[in-house]
């Protein structure tokens, strides 16, 4: 608390002081005559000066974190159209450096060079058609190829998976990332969130998770029963409050069950099969080097978004939605860590939309395999699918 | 008889004696409530940049304790000085809330649409007092009503300030979704209400209130400027509007416009069938708009400024009217080019990138005519000169990355990232709080009746500026890293990428630097700005040597503005240096002389 004080101490010491000089300072204006609002030309000429000085002070900062780190500072892609936008990249940043460039060096040059001199007066030049018509002409024409370039670009990326290319699911959660491979048959299970249960995290569907979600709703522990039951003991003395939770947590449980009923109601067994041999997969994320994978995302509460920042991929995870992203990795971990001269390095899968406190810490590493690593890789996983674990906890 | 006499009375607008409430509280009197925007925004200012400090010394030294940090948050949310995550999301909120819309749309235009827009037009007062003086208190109490929001224990808002559902909408998700999500909600749309009544009353004053000769096309750029913005914030608010009532059915009501198969917190919630992408697009509907809000009347007030001080009329007056209106226009249409990776259908995506570019041509000729405007001038570099160059300087540097961040393939690797942030700190926050310094370093003495102090002011804004740039540059690059935003500490970082890890914390020691250096440097600002209220050199009545009308008028406040008649205009506002003049400015208040033209 001390030095609290006299931290405050000296602050309104130094506002004190301050306000003196101030005092002085407007005598001596006073007595010279001096007035705030007729620049001297001496204030003219130091800040003209200054234009200068700052302008090239800003163009060795910009070019020495450029040389500092790099060009941009971003490391080499990892995924084949990854090279694509780096290229696209690269393109609009010359641009960019270019107009950052001439414009900064006419906007202070002008500064510095046009300060008011005795004598000199300025040239009244209200308007031309034709410079007018030439900065808007020649912006037009250099954005048409970055518009043109841009979503050619675009168009190739968001484009549609190939049919081979292989399914795999990455489901976000605050705060961590599960991924479920879509098995032999390359096709992803078919979900619903009410499925979900405490041995079918994913909330995948097939008759079984079905009757056992029902169960659950119905006769678990905080099920529908043992609710009903809390409510009509007498002896449990319960406040006011605690009672209108549970009877709005019985409400929604209703409706849940009833929806379930009917889910069962519509199911078609032949669907079963495409989740059983699902592969669920937790903490990393194994992929294999030149295949094209379509990622299927999906989130359990809120927005994520997942990011790879080596294969230049990003896309939100919407609950209620399935969004999709395409990629190719084209280098293994082991190469690419080669080429960076980092033993250490992973390729990772973080979150990049805010998801709450730890959102920071929601990440996933992904290994990159060559095709013979991969088979051996998958092998280990042959009997672990969803079947399997499934009925293993049951 | 004696109501019609103090209708005369009042008619004559001679100088009565007014309360001290009436005066200085519940002012109708159009430069008066000017001056409470200013007051009560850069009230706010401070604290957003008190709370921008904070974060930053987490970001710079994360885990490390900090006095400073534990000063102001106290033991609860800082333990050892250390803040927690939470309390992170919420300064990072409650500072982007602040700063775009309490400072920068709030303060900004209510300041100078309230003071500029009777004075340049030559029009008494605001077409409505009381509207103007309610839509000043529904600001001060939505001002309360956020700050109040950063003490209630469960912490501010705290998911970001687009607060996207559903991270917003479910209390269970994180502690600040909860009473602090409410009053966040609550705040807002009593500032959206002040926001609407203050645009309404701008643009029915512009429309019917112009003196006689004051044709829309002998407006000064402000006015244009405020004129326009407040046409986009009339068409864009409401729809915010809508975005957060829908929000808070969603919270108490239990509907589901945003929400659909979630579990949360072991909840399963039976809410089906909604769109958390909808909110996005209501949001982002007002939210792009947004940025010109803040932008427009920062520009408007730089062509005022730089061509008084260049004594040169500003280069193609129509031209840049036609820009603001095509940027006003394109502004409502470029939304969705925030939500590029959000699984919006791509063929839209693409119609965005086409549209988002477009803008860059009216920018462009905004750019270039301001440079034009300063080609062989004469230049006087007063300290609201010197901040519109800077203005210039920040909307080229934050203009051009705009032009990476609108194609929707490159946004795919910077969205989200610390490029992001870079970029629209600076285009839209450093361009528009040097606008409004520059406006406020322009027209204190038409505020105040005195002058500011110009070497301080010099200080101020080489300071400024280089801690400013200092800051934003670098963090570009700590964008093109892959820092993605929002984070509370980049550790995670060092498990993966070992260099970018090194790059990012080296990056943000410095940025910390100068942010404190910037901050600091503000401090002489509000000295000289309290300062000079009180004891500045007394002004003169028209300091600048400029030709629109509200130098005309007395130094002192009078109600009414002008004693006797209203100016009468001859001319537009930019008649300096005219060929076949003496001086080098001629107010707009001059008839023609024989045989001269009109610009």
């Amino acid at each position: 608390m001390g030095s609290k004080l006299i931290v405050l101490a000296v602050i309104v010491l130094g506002v004190i002081a301050v306000a003196q000089l101030m005092k002085i300072y407007q005598l001596s204006s006073k007595l010279t005559d001096r007035k705030e609002e007729e620049i001297s030309n001496r204030n003219n000429r130091l800040n003209a000066n200054l234009m200068i000085v700052f302008v090239i002070a800003l163009f060795a900062g910009f070019i020495w974190l450029m040389v500092r780190f790099g060009w941009t500072g971003r490391g080499m892609a990892a995924s084949v159209h990854g090279h694509e936008l780096d290229w696209l990249y690269n393109i609009n940043f010359l641009i960019v450096l270019l107009v950052f460039f001439s414009t900064h060096i006419v906007l202070f040059f002008f500064a510095y060079k046009y300060v008011r001199k005795e004598g000199v007066k300025a040239h009244y030049f209200a308007h031309s058609n034709k410079l007018e018509m030439i900065w808007t002409i020649v912006p037009a024409s250099v954005l048409a190829v970055i518009i043109i370039l841009g979503l050619r670009t675009w168009k190739d990326v968001t484009a549609d998976a190939a049919p081979e290319s292989i399914r795999v699911e990455l489901f976000s959660k605050q705060f961590d990332w599960t991924a479920r491979y879509s098995g032999d048959d390359n096709t992803l299970g078919k979900f619903d969130y009410k499925l979900t249960t405490d041995n079918n995290e994913l909330g995948l569907l097939t008759t079984n998770t079905i009757d056992s979600a029902i169960n659950e709703m119905e006769n678990g522990s905080k099920g529908i029963h043992s609710i009903e039951d809390k409510l009509n003991n007498p002896s449990l003395a319960m406040s006011h409050s605690d009672r209108d939770d549970l009877m709005e947590e019985l409400d929604r449980k209703g409706r849940l069950v009833r929806l379930l009923h009917q889910m069962k109601g519509r199911h078609k067994p032949e669907v079963d099969a495409y989740a059983w041999d699902d592969i669920i997969q937790k903490d990393t994320l194994y992929l294999c080097v030149n295949k094209e994978y379509e990622f299927n995302f999906r989130s359990k509460d809120v927005i994520h978004s997942a990011y790879f920042p080596d294969f230049r991929v990003q896309m939100n995870t919407v609950p209620g939605l399935t969004t999709r992203f395409k990629f190719t990795p084209d280098i293994t971990t082991e190469d690419f860590r080669k080429t960076k001269n980092n033993p250490d390095f992973h390729f990772a899968l973080m979150c990049n939309k805010i998801c709450g406190g730890a959102h920071y810490k929601m990440k996933m590493t992904v290994v990159v395999l060559d095709e013979t690593q991969y088979d051996e890789w998958l092998e280990t996983k042959e009997f672990i699918t969803f079947r399997d674990k499934y009925f293993a906890s049951k | 008889m004696s109501a019609i006499a103090t209708d005369l009375q009042h008619d004559s607008h001679e100088h009565h004696d007014e309360s001290f409430v009436s005066k200085y509280i519940f002012s109708q009197d159009h430069k008066m409530i000017g001056k409470q925007f200013l007051m009560t925004a850069i009230f706010m200012g401070v604290v957003a940049m008190i709370l921008s400090i904070l974060f930053r010394i987490q970001l710079a030294w994360p885990g490390e304790g900090s006095d400073f940090v534990s000063f102001f948050l106290g033991d609860e949310w800082a333990p050892g000085g250390v803040m927690k995550e939470d309390m992170y999301l919420g300064l990072v909120t409650i500072h982007g809330t602040i700063m775009v819309f309490f400072l920068l749309t709030g303060g900004l235009s209510g300041t100078f649409s309230n003071l500029l827009i009777p004075f340049q037009i030559g029009a008494r007062d605001m077409a409505s007092g009381f509207l103007n003086m309610l839509s000043y208190w529904l600001f001060f109490l939505s001002s309360i009503i956020m700050l109040v929001s950063m003490f209630v224990e469960t912490g501010p808002a705290m998911s970001g300030w687009t607060v996207y559902p559903p991270l917003s909408a479910l209390p269970q998700a994180m502690s600040g979704s909860g009473l602090g999500m409410t009053l966040w909600l609550f705040s807002m749309s009593i500032f959206i209400a002040s926001s609407l009544i203050g645009s309404l009353n701008y643009i029915v004053t512009v429309l019917n209130l112009r003196t006689k000769g004051m044709s829309m096309t002998r407006l000064p750029l402000t006015i244009w400027a405020f004129f326009v913005t407040a046409i986009i914030g009339v068409l864009s608010f409401p729809v915010l509007l809508s975005a957060a009532l829908l929000l808070m059915m969603d919270r108490m009501a239990g509907t589901s416009f945003y929400l659909s198969d979630i579990i949360v917190g072991g909840e399963m919630l039976t809410q089906h069938g909604g769109s958390p992408i909808l909110y996005q697009h209501l949001f982002w509907f007002l939210g792009h708009p947004e940025v010109y809000i803040v932008l427009i009347p920062a520009l408007g007030l730089s062509s005022e400024i730089i061509s008084t001080n260049s004594r040169k009329p500003i280069f193609g007056y129509r031209a840049m009217i036609g820009s603001i209106l095509a940027i006003a226009f394109l502004s409502f249409i470029v939304w969705a080019h925030h939500m590029f990776v959000t699984g919006m259908n791509p063929f839209l995506g693409s119609v965005f990138v086409f549209t988002t570019l477009l803008i860059a041509i009216p920018s462009a000729v905004k750019v270039f005519n301001f440079i034009t405007t300063l080609w062989k001038g004469s230049i006087n570099f007063t300290p609201a000169m010197l901040f519109t160059i800077g203005l210039v300087s920040a909307f080229i540097s934050g203009g051009v990355t705009g032009i990476i961040l609108a194609d929707a393939a490159l946004d795919i690797m910077v969205h989200d990232t610390y490029f992001v942030v870079a970029h629209f700190h600076v285009v839209m926050g450093l361009s528009a709080v040097f606008g409004m310094f520059a406006g406020v370093y322009h027209w204190f003495p038409r505020m105040f009746g005195r002058m500011m102090n110009t070497s301080l002011g010099y200080v101020h804004f080489w300071v400024t500026i280089v801690g400013a740039y200092g800051v934003f540059f670098p963090m570009h690059f700590v964008g093109i890293a892959g820092a993605p935003r929002r984070y509370y500490d980049y550790s995670v970082y060092g498990d993966f990428d070992t260099d970018a890890y090194s790059m990012i914390m080296d990056l943000n020691v410095i940025i910390t630097i100068f942010a404190i250096m910037a901050a600091l440097g503000q401090a002489i600002f509000l000295f000289n700005f309290f300062y000079s209220i009180f004891y500045g050199q007394k002004a003169p009545q028209n300091p600048w040597k400029s030709n629109t009308l509200e130098w005309t008028a007395p130094v002192e406040h009078i109600h009414g503005n002008w004693p006797g008649e209203l100016p009468t205009v001859y001319r537009w506002p930019y008649d300096y240096s005219k060929p076949g003049s003496d001086v080098d400015f001629i107010p707009q208040t001059v008839p023609l002389a024989d045989g001269e033209e009109e610009h």
